[in-house]
Formats: C-alpha cells, sequence, structure tokens
C-alpha cells in the first residue's frame, strides 16, 4: 500500500515536473488590471472560470508560473499547426500568423488567425487547452482507480472491501440501488448502470477538482458548457435510442388528454417533442451554471480583497481579506456538498430520463 | 459570449476521451466490479439464509428433544403409578390370601381337635367299662368267695323280689 502510493505520487511528479521547468520563464507584467485604473473583478472573474492556453499556477511579481500546452490548430491556408502556447509569451506575441485575441469580441482569448487578405478568422482548434489536460487528467485518474479497484474485485472475491475499494463502494451501490434500480427498475437497469456510473464519478471528481485552487485542481471543467452539453448529448442519445413504443406514443399521441389537444393543432405533440429535447437542454444548463455560480461566488469574495485594497487603500484590503476568506471557507464548505449533490442529480435525472423511455406500460 | 458557448475543440476531446474512457471501464472495471459485489450480496445473503435454516433447525431439535423428554417423563410417571397399583394390589391379595389360609388352618385345627377329643373321651369310656367290669369281678369273687355271705345276698334278692 505505501509502495504504490509513493509509485503514484512519483509518476505524477514526473509528468508535471518537465511542464514547470518548461514554463518557468520571466515576463514583464504589465497585465489588463494594472493598465486600467483600479481592480477589474468581472474580468478577473471572468479569466479565472474560462478556459485558457496555458496553464496558470501562480505569479510572483514579474514573474510567471505556468505550464504551457500543445496547440493544434488546422487552418485552410496553413494546415495543421501544432506548437506550444509558450510561444504566444502569454498571449503578448504572434506566432505564425496566430495569435490570441485581446479584442473584446466573441473570441476573446481564443486563438484567431489572420488570413492573408487580412481578414481574421477562427481556425478550426483542438488545442490541449487547460480544460482538456484536466479533462484528460481526471479521466486518467478515474480510470487508474477504477481499474485497480476492479483488479481488487477479482483477487478478493466475497472479502470486505479495504482502503480506496472501501471508500468507493458505498458510492457504487448508492448509484445502483437508489438511482439505477430506483429509477429504470429491477429488470433494465444493468444495461444502463456503466453509463451512469461513469458519469457521476466524472462530474463528482470533475467538480472535487474544481474546488482545488492549484494544480491539478483549478480548471473550471463542470462548470464548462462544452464538458455539460456533451453528458447532456450523451443522455439524450441513450434516451432515444433506448426508446420503447409507449414512451414514443406517449410523445405523439399522449394518452389520457382531450382529442382537441391534438387535432387540429396538436399542442400536445408539439409540447411533448420539445420536452425531449429540454430535458437534456436543463440538464446541461444547471450543472454548467451551478458550479460556475460558485466558482463565481468564491472569486467575488476574494475580489472584494482587491477592490478594497486596489480602489480604497491597502488597509481596507487587509481588513477585508478576513472577512472574504471566512466566507471563502464557507462557500468552499458549501460546493463541496453542491460538488456532490450536482452529480447525484445530473446522474439521477438521466436515470429518470432513461427509467421513463424503457418504461413499457403504464 | 464565451462563458456560454460550446467550444469545440473542448467538445471533441470531450467526446472522444470521455467514449474511450467509458468503454475501457464498462469493459475492464464495472462489469468485474458490479458481478463481485452481486456475487458477494449473493453470498452474504445465502449465509444468512443457511444461518436462518440452521436455526430453525436447532429450534426445531431443541423442541423435539423437550417433546421427547416430556413424554419420557409421562411414560416415567405412568411406569411408576403402575407399579405403584401393582405394588397395592400385590400387598392386598397376599393379605386375604394369609387371612383365608390362616381361617382354614384353624378351621382344619378344630375340626382335628374335636376329633381328636371324641376318639379320647370314647377311649376312656371304653377303658372305664372295661375297669369297672375287672372291678367288679374282682369284688364278685372276693365276696361270694365265703358261704355265708352268698346266702346274704341271696336272701336280700329274694327280699326285694317281692312278688307283686
Amino acid at each position: 500500500m505505501h509502495k504504490k502510493i509513493i509509485k503514484s505520487f512519483l509518476s505524477i511528479l514526473l509528468i508535471i515536473l518537465p511542464l514547470t521547468v518548461i514554463a518557468q520563464e520571466t515576463h514583464s507584467n504589465d497585465d489588463y488590471d494594472k493598465s486600467k485604473k483600479g481592480f477589474d473583478a468581472g474580468t478577473f472573474i471572468i479569466d479565472h472560470i474560462g478556459d485558457s492556453y496555458e496553464w496558470h499556477i501562480a505569479t510572483f511579481g514579474e514573474f510567471h508560473l505556468s505550464i504551457p500546452l500543445p496547440v493544434i490548430l488546422y487552418s485552410k491556408e496553413k494546415g495543421i499547426n501544432v506548437f506550444m502556447s509558450s510561444k504566444f509569451h502569454h498571449g503578448h506575441d504572434e506566432y505564425k500568423g496566430f495569435k490570441i485575441e485581446t479584442a473584446k469580441n466573441s473570441n476573446k482569448g481564443k486563438i484567431v488567425e489572420t488570413l492573408s487578405d487580412g481578414t481574421v478568422i477562427r481556425p478550426i482548434d483542438i488545442s490541449i487547452t487547460k480544460n482538456t489536460l484536466s479533462l484528460f487528467l481526471s479521466l486518467i485518474l478515474i480510470t487508474w482507480v477504477f481499474l485497480s479497484i476492479a483488479k481488487r474485485y477479482k483477487t478478493t472475491k466475497n472479502k470486505p472491501p479495504k482502503g480506496l475499494q472501501s471508500l468507493l463502494e458505498p458510492l457504487i451501490i448508492f448509484i445502483r440501488d437508489d438511482i439505477a434500480k430506483a429509477s429504470i427498475g429491477e429488470k433494465k437497469y444493468e444495461k444502463f448502470l456503466p453509463f451512469l456510473l461513469s458519469v457521476f464519478f466524472f462530474i463528482f471528481l470533475n467538480n472535487l477538482f474544481g474546488l482545488v485552487p492549484v494544480f491539478p485542481g483549478g480548471a473550471n471543467l463542470t462548470g464548462n458548457i462544452a464538458i455539460t452539453m456533451v453528458l447532456a448529448i450523451f443522455t439524450f442519445i441513450i434516451t432515444t435510442i433506448n426508446g420503447s413504443k409507449s414512451y414514443w406514443t406517449h410523445v405523439v399521441n399522449t394518452p389520457g388528454v382531450p382529442w382537441w389537444l391534438k387535432i387540429p393543432i396538436p399542442l400536445m405533440p408539439l409540447v411533448e417533442i420539445m420536452g425531449v429535447f429540454t430535458k437534456p437542454f436543463v440538464l446541461m444548463i444547471r450543472l454548467f451554471a451551478n458550479i460556475t455560480a460558485g466558482h463565481i461566488i468564491v472569486l467575488g469574495f476574494f475580489s472584494l480583497i482587491f477592490i478594497f485594497g486596489i480602489n480604497v487603500n491597502v488597509y481596507a484590503g487587509y481588513g477585508f481579506s478576513i472577512v472574504s476568506v471566512a466566507f471563502t471557507v464557507f462557500m468552499t464548505l458549501l460546493e463541496l456538498l453542491v460538488a456532490f449533490i450536482q452529480a447525484y442529480v445530473f446522474t439521477l435525472l438521466s436515470a429518470l430520463y432513461f427509467g421513463m423511455a424503457t418504461e413499457e406500460h403504464h | 459570449m464565451g462563458l456560454v458557448t460550446p467550444d469545440f475543440g473542448l467538445v471533441f476531446w470531450m467526446v472522444l476521451s470521455f467514449l474511450i474512457v467509458l468503454f475501457i471501464l464498462k469493459k475492464f472495471a464495472w462489469k468485474p466490479i458490479l458481478s463481485a459485489l452481486k456475487e458477494r450480496e449473493d453470498s452474504i445473503q445465502g449465509a444468512l439464509e443457511s444461518a436462518e435454516n440452521a436455526k430453525k433447525e436447532m429450534s426445531k431439535l431443541k423442541a423435539d428433544n423437550e417433546q421427547i423428554i416430556h413424554q419420557a417423563k409421562i411414560e416415567r410417571d405412568r411406569l411408576l403409578q403402575e407399579a405403584r397399583e401393582v405394588k397395592g394390589k400385590i400387598i392386598s391379595e397376599a393379605k386375604t390370601q394369609a387371612t383365608k389360609d390362616a381361617d382354614k388352618i384353624i378351621a382344619q385345627a378344630k375340626i382335628s381337635i374335636q376329633n381328636e377329643k371324641d376318639s379320647a373321651l370314647s377311649d376312656i369310656k371304653n377303658k372305664v367299662a372295661t375297669l369297672s367290669v375287672e372291678i367288679a369281678q374282682k369284688i364278685l369273687k372276693v365276696e361270694l368267695s365265703k358261704e355265708t355271705k352268698q346266702k346274704e345276698i341271696i336272701e336280700e334278692f329274694l327280699k326285694e323280689a317281692k312278688f307283686n
């Protein structure tokens, strides 16, 4: 057990160290918050909850410690381009006609390409951004954890769980019994269980990672709409594929509804068809909004220190830091709860939709 | 706004990597974990059930034993009762028999005593008769040996024998 921990710790270090070494380059600190008068909390917060091409860890005066990440671009003019984001020098430089947009438009903070005729477009961008790397790390961690406990289950059959296994087993059983079995039913739940378990642990782990302020946490992955959208689309696809005859009958020709709601104007069918799409849409928005809102509140409390410190005076900043830290601690504890609840809610609702789709009779 | 527009790159990586991980986990993690959990639950369930059965069996055996003991007790009591009854009967029978026997013996004894007495009395009578005759003979011999005496007696008889 001890050896294993050391081994995994070392392997994590081996991944991180070369990255950080590359990252160590000093830079003149002429950020937006100094160029402007006062402290812009809005930009600060949005920058922190958004994605970025490098993984910023800390700033010591003039020195930025950040991990540069690979940029992968495809443009019609230049083809495939792969380079490290350090080439941009934290967004100050242009490289091969690509640059990080700083102007306040829809592409702000993203890589744009200046074409030879001077127009600025956005190339196809599948860069390994901060969120992508965080996604990979969390997925690797999940895979490693569950493969190792699966091995344990295979070797120690019919024995009580141990260590990590005993930590995760209640959750697995909780999802199996209280979410899958309860919502889908005894007969069909097994088919959906792998997806539900994977989604639950993915969301839960990334919610927790999002609360850790420094690397390898800090990326706001489950508060990113792309991630929640993909998860919601998976739920939608599974629901649609597994829809039983009675499910579609229910959508197209809802039983127990007066005929004049269906003919001549198909009011109910329209509402039901809309419902098919709003369900995953709501899933997407709920997770995204909850996690993002939590982060915004925590960052807002922190920003207050700098708002007071820069806009009023240093002592007000110090004074308010006590209040800020207290509130942040409270919020973070609350967020721990939210991290679990949101993972639970997403899984439960997905299971409920699967249950509705596979229900045979009424 | 950048916050609510899904980024193509992230969607691409998310779909790709999540599907791969889902596949790996489904095949190599969830399947063995869930089957192991099920197996363990089944074995626990089985163990509990067999324990319950054993308990039932035990209590049944216990009840059977108690039943047997109870019956044995009843049997013993019955036997003792019987034995007591038999004893009383035997004793009383023996008593009546003994009384009967004793009465019989006494009656016999009485009869034989009577007989003995009768025979003894008749013996005595015979003896007395013989003796009287002998005495009389002797007296007669003595009396009648003298001539005078004979004449006196004859005279006396003749006196008495008055021809009425």
